[in-house]
């Protein structure tokens, strides 16, 4: 494994692999002294386009505790804002001594157009409506930390599919790792060609939730009731919103999960984010162990 | 440039694939042609054995760049590119810096061509003022005007607005002109970045849908036969199209229709890498699509082969796929490719690679000059291909000021050993002249 693009690049063992390393490390992180010098020497550079504090925190978090060194090049205020082309800056990257470089970019397949020009491991952290594949792995994770296995599980996730990395990152892991996964939307907000992903479909949530270990929720952007995906935030809420009865309707083990930032009142109710059985602040705490995981397997070796 | 009043005897050439025969061109015209020909004094000899003779491709497709953008290709270049694939005529496209909207850039255009010299250079006129699909440009000053435009189109962009679309058919009828549109509904294609199948779905890139071409042609389709006038359809790229026009074609539509090199070759799945030298608009289509107008082409229903050469400097496909220039050349390579998928799976006959490369849209664009049959008395237009040269595709040693070929490192099965411009080699042995 060079670089870490797509979860659809992880085969069982490797994701396997992960995550178990992830559950190792999480156990330094309980430590006192939580620094690793695993990664001394090696520089990690965390290439953001798009603001997402809580994701570059995370991977910082995770670079500095293996004792890597980490420069942030946020595309605010650095030479990216003035127009360098994503080919230059990797160059200046690959000059710096990159050994990894963590990217996040708004555009769909940055990450590998980046990987055929630097010659460190390249780390997609969020790439347009692609992929989010450590958000998958530290999903994952926490579904298996909650309830012991993933294999048969099955798992919901809900709303905006088309456009969303999380759901495509999941999909492709979970299904990996012997899940099962059901995509839960308006119509509108599902690919064209979701019938040939490797999971069910439903328009109706209250009729997949009782046969739901896990819902997974996603954001709902704004902007989308402007392109006519739906009619109002209310009638979306109303439908493929959870609150504390449908949560009710689930199995009484089920979690819910979200991959943040979440929107109170609209794909979760507050109630319900404020339950024991939402994991997003385990999501979070995962998330490091998780990236910890990855930046050693591919920048531990030699 | 070579001396105009050379003779030349041409031996052993295939004309149309058929028998060979040798072809003497003397005076910008073939003066004869028969088996053991006489050597006049002074002629030379090109020896065309084993070579497919086919009168000068005619490109009714061609983005040539200048003026504006001189960086990724000029009239110059562009049509040396021309000439090393074939072809003795293109038509410029009129998305240029500024829009061939008037007379004065249609023939500046029509001028450089001229100067250059390499084939000849038939300007597209705009549809609309700026291809901003709101006013009619000056189609008759530029049908008037010394260019002669004939073919009239804002490619690129496509003339959605109904309304608009019947003016400009009814208005070209006056001198037989012909609205040639890139068949793409706007709304249904916000931000879109490649065909809208599994592959974007997978990719996360927003889709292109094939509705999004077919619903513009349906409708052109009904405009042009209410009307009475002619429409002719950019790049089909899709079943659907392919469906459509054959079905306005049997209801008495005169309509017309080209397919790219590119759209019978490549697929969809290219785009897995996001590498943007696949990045195309109308966008690469899947494998049954590709089918489906391989069909189109051998039956008629598609007539012209077309290049849509869209030469980009290289720093417009050096990035992330989303913020990549749509576009692909094409020149250097459409014989190679028409013969891979058309010749040699069975579905054309050279002859029939001569209609759909140039009688039929020298036909279209009202050209008289090109096309025509390679007998005594004709323009010395002529093609020496070798069908059995493979060959791999190098953007880097195209004639081209661009390289962006999505072709490269593919071995094409043949390449053009002489291109002939009224008598003038403008190629020969392979190399520009
Ligand atoms: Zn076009």
């Amino acid at each position: 494994m060079r670089h870490l693009l797509s979860s659809g690049d992880l085969t069982r063992d490797e994701a396997t692999l992960i995550l178990d390393t992830a559950a190792e490390l999480a156990r330094v992180s309980d430590r006192s002294v939580k620094k690793l010098p695993t990664l001394r020497g090696r520089t990690v550079v965390n290439l953001f386009y798009e603001d997402s504090t809580r994701t570059r925190t995370s991977f910082e978090l995770a670079a500095k505790r293996l004792s890597a060194d980490v420069i942030n090049f946020s595309a605010k205020g650095s030479s990216v804002s003035k127009g360098e082309s994503l080919k230059d800056t990797a160059l200046t990257l690959q000059a710096m001594g990159a050994d990894g470089v963590v990217i996040r970019h708004s555009a769909s397949g940055a990450p590998h157009r980046l990987s055929h020009w630097v010659d460190g491991s390249v780390l997609n952290a969020g790439d347009g409506t692609h992929e989010h594949p450590t958000q998958a792995l530290l999903d994952a994770f926490t579904m298996r930390s909650r309830m012991g296995r993933l294999e048969g599980l099955r798992v919901a996730v809900v709303g905006d599919i088309t456009h969303s990395r999380v759901a495509r990152s999941n999909v492709l892991l979970l299904t990996t790792l012997g899940a099962h996964v059901t995509l839960v939307a308006p119509p509108t907000l599902l690919p064209v060609s979701v019938h040939t992903w490797p999971c069910e479909v439903s328009y109706h949530l209250d009729d997949v939730l009782p046969k739901s270990d896990v819902a997974m929720m996603l954001r709902v952007q704004n902007e989308r009731m402007h392109e006519s995906y739906f009619p109002s935030v209310r009638e979306y809420s109303r439908n493929y919103g959870l609150d504390a009865e449908r949560l009710a309707c689930m199995p009484p083990d089920a979690v819910v999960m979200h991959p943040g930032p979440m929107v109170r009142g609209v794909e979760v109710s507050a109630e319900v984010a404020d339950s024991p059985r939402c994991t997003v602040t385990e999501q979070v705490a995962n998330g490091v162990s998780v990236r910890m995981a990855v930046l050693y397997l591919l920048l531990g070796g030699s | 440039m070579p001396d105009t009043d050379r003779v030349y005897l041409i031996s052993g050439a295939r004309p149309l694939g058929g028998d060979p025969v040798d072809l003497l061109v003397a005076d910008g015209r073939i003066a004869d042609t028969g088996t053991g020909l006489a050597v006049p004094e002074g002629a030379e000899t090109v020896d065309a054995d084993g070579l497919i003779a086919l009168p000068g491709l005619v490109d009714l497709h061609t983005h040539l760049r200048e003026p504006g953008r001189e960086d990724a290709e000029t009239v110059a270049t562009g049509s040396r590119a021309a000439a090393m694939g074939g072809y003795t005529a293109v038509h410029a496209m009129a998305n240029t810096d500024p829009v061939a909207d008037t007379a004065g850039v249609v023939e500046q255009v029509w001028r450089l061509g001229r100067e250059a010299g390499y084939c000849d250079v038939y300007p597209v006129g705009a549809v609309t003022t700026g291809l901003a699909g709101a006013n009619l440009a000056e189609i008759g000053a530029m049908a008037d005007s010394a260019a002669g435009v004939r073919v009239f189109s804002d490619d690129g962009k496509c003339v959605s607005d109904a309304l608009l679309m019947r003016r400009a058919l009814e208005y070209v009828r006056a001198f037989d002109g012909v609205i040639a549109q890139h068949a793409q509904e706007p709304r249904l294609t916000e931000g879109a970045q490649m065909n809208e199948g599994c592959v974007s779905d997978r990719l996360g890139l927003p889709g292109w849908p094939a509705v999004a071409e077919e619903a513009i042609i349906a409708r052109d389709c009904l405009l042009a036969q209410h009307v009475g006038s002619r429409l002719h359809v950019c790049h089909v790229s899709t079943r659907g199209s392919v469906d459509i026009i054959r079905w306005a074609k049997a209801r008495g539509c005169d309509v017309t229709a080209e397919v790219t090199p590119h759209h019978l070759l490549l697929t969809d799945d290219l785009v897995e890498g996001y590498d943007p030298v696949y990045k195309v608009n109308p966008p690469l289509r899947t494998a049954d699509d590709v089918r489906a107008l391989r069909e189109g082409l051998a039956d008629g229903t598609i007539d012209i082969v077309a290049t849509d050469h869209a030469p980009h400097p290289v720093e417009a496909k050096e990035t992330e796929w989303s913020t990549a220039a749509m576009g692909m050349v094409g020149l250097e390579t459409a014989l190679a490719v028409v013969q891979e998928t058309m010749v040699d799976t069975g579905l054309l006959t050279w002859a029939q690679v001569a209609d759909r490369m140039s009688a039929a849209p020298a036909r279209i664009g009202r050209v008289t000059g090109h096309g025509r049959a390679l007998a005594p008395g004709e323009p010395a237009n002529v093609v020496l291909y070798d069908p059995a040269a493979p060959v791999e595709a190098d953007g880097a040693a195209m004639a081209t000021k661009s390289s962006n070929t999505p072709f490269r490192g593919m071995t094409l099965p043949g390449r053009v050993r002489a291109t002939f411009l009224r008598g003038v080699p403008t190629v020969l042995e392979g190399k520009i002249s």
